[in-house]
């Protein structure tokens, strides 16, 4: 098949996160406007400057029998479910060739973490330390690799178009996205399962984190602690878990008589430049990164009506995107229901752009905006450059075609903005 | 104490229970590991490590590529016990 333009869309959706072990739990809990964050109750944690983080709601241990989950790193297990959610949602009944109706060769797997299998990775060097040689095990390399998620995920659904794992730290699962719209776009695969994936709530990690002043220590109140744009923010909440959508040619869909939730309308991708670490503080990477998602695209500002925002809690980044979104949107940015879904979820790194995607799709399908909530004392920076959507979900405009963003970006000035439409 | 043929078996089952989700009334001494019970070449090394350490016995790489059925086992640990 030669390169050509085609249309986009998402068909199955799926999500284990800290507020539910799948999308539709997730999604209740984000319109509740419900927290996931906890006290880390771990004897690890006693002497950790962070002593919260949003942990799973659902173990999957509970989900993946034993023999099969022990071979594989926390956060395979999270794709794993996740991807399984996703693929049956979208009709699909078996893996690619045993399912009539999906041609393995025309199937691929795009599936990040932005750290990748770090609790394997350390658990293993403590067994090797504390137990020799001979104990550590046989499955660690294919368990820390961070194409590790993707690869499973690709063997679950049979997919041989292409496996592919992006990483730019916690832009990681909005660019997996990205990277399987182009291959559907340009006519590499009909379908991608596609999604984040993050599971580093381990003592090495947040004594990391911590130390960078990247986390909120707000301990004795770890339901606030997570407050995106509230003057008291200091810092993010360390979340895990996986969000991870079916993506499909239009024409795919329609032809299996397929229910689409929305079109991914495509992505605008940009690096700052800047820090390995801070945002550049006025936003300009974003705006480029919004810019060349207009540029790329038949994308209208006057039809986006809400932004699932990158907001971390973190003091500078919070407002530097938003900046971005008036720099580049100017009067339109007034009609953006802007939503921090992080001050509920926590921050899943690499799998936030996966667990948002499928809020960003979940919003437009439903035609409501979650909460952010802890906004007790907006940001007057923040105020002034968007309409940020406090404390209760918001209706979206009930008829016409709207379009949704989500936002992401990681350490190493990675930008990743991805559209939504509904159909 | 050395094992007997019978607390072997049993101490092969719940080994290879625990790796690959076999019910331990299925490991017997005619099973293949790997055509039988599941157990492919990364989780044999498993198997060698765990009953390496249950029985106090040393199976080196080179002999665990004959090691073919739980019978091939049980009568390489009998052998070579402590």
């Amino acid at each position: 098949m030669s390169s050509t333009n085609r249309t986009v869309v998402v068909t199955g959706i799926g999500a284990t996160t800290p507020l539910g072990g799948d999308a539709a739990s997730t999604w209740e809990g984000l319109i509740a406007g419900k927290s996931g964050v906890k006290p880390l109750e771990q004897e690890w944690a006693a002497d950790q400057a962070v002593r919260i983080a949003a942990q799973i709601a659902v173990e999957p241990t509970e989900v993946i029998p034993r023999p099969q989950a022990r071979r594989l790193d926390r956060s395979a297990q999270f794709a794993l479910i996740a991807a399984k959610e996703a693929w049956a949602d979208a009709g699909y009944t078996d893996k690619a060739g045993e399912d009539a109706t999906v041609d393995p060769d025309r199937l691929g797997a795009v599936i990040a973490s932005g750290i990748g299998g770090v609790t394997t990775l350390l658990d293993q060097y403590d067994v090797l330390k504390e137990k020799g040689v001979r104990r550590v095990s046989p499955h660690t390399v294919p368990m820390l690799m961070p194409n590790g998620p993707s690869a499973n995920v690709g063997l679950l659904v049979g997919a041989r178009a292409g496996v592919h794992t992006p990483v730019s730290a916690c832009a990681s699962g909005a660019e997996a996205i990205g990277y399987a719209i182009e291959m559907i776009r340009t006519g590499r695969a009909d379908v991608v399962i596609a999604g984040g994936t993050e599971a580093a709530i381990h003592p090495l990690p947040i004594a990391a984190f911590g130390n960078m002043m990247a986390m909120s220590k707000n301990n004795d109140d770890p339901q606030g602690a997570s407050r995106p744009y509230d003057t008291g923010r200091d810092g993010f909440v360390l979340g895990e878990g996986a969000g991870v959508i079916v993506l499909e040619s239009a024409e795919h869909a329609a032809a299996r008589g397929a229910r689409v939730y929305a079109e991914a309308v495509g992505q605008g991708i940009s690096a700052d430049g800047h820090d390995i670490v801070q945002p550049e503080p006025a936003g300009r990477g974003i705006a480029h990164a919004l810019q060349n998602l207009l540029d790329s695209t038949d994308l209208d500002p006057a039809e986006i009506v809400h932004v699932n925002a990158h907001a971390t809690s973190t003091p500078a980044g919070d407002v530097a995107e938003l900046k971005a979104l008036r720099k580049v949107f100017g009067d339109d940015t007034d009609h953006m229901a802007v939503s921090a879904t992080k001050s509920m979820t926590g921050h899943l790194l690499g799998g936030a752009g996966g667990v948002e995607s499928v809020a960003t799709v979940l919003a437009l399908y439903n035609r409501v905006a979650p909460p952010t909530i802890n906004v007790e004392n907006l940001d007057p920076e923040a105020e002034a450059n968007a309409d940020i959507v406090r404390g209760e979900a918001r209706k979206l405009p009930v008829e016409g075609r709207i379009a949704a963003l989500n936002d992401s970006f990681g350490f190493g000035g990675h930008n990743v903005v991805l559209a939504f439409r509904t159909v | 104490m050395a094992a007997t043929q019978e607390e072997i078996v049993a101490g092969l089952a719940d080994i290879v229970n625990e790796i690959a989700g076999i019910p331990v009334e299925d490991v017997q001494l005619d099973k293949s590991f790997t055509d039988d019970l599941d157990v492919d070449s990364l989780s044999m090394v498993e198997v060698v490590v765990a009953a390496e350490e249950r029985f106090d016995v040393k199976i080196p790489d080179d002999d665990v590529k004959n090691l073919k059925t739980v019978g091939d086992a049980t009568t390489y640990i009998l052998k070579h016990q402590a």
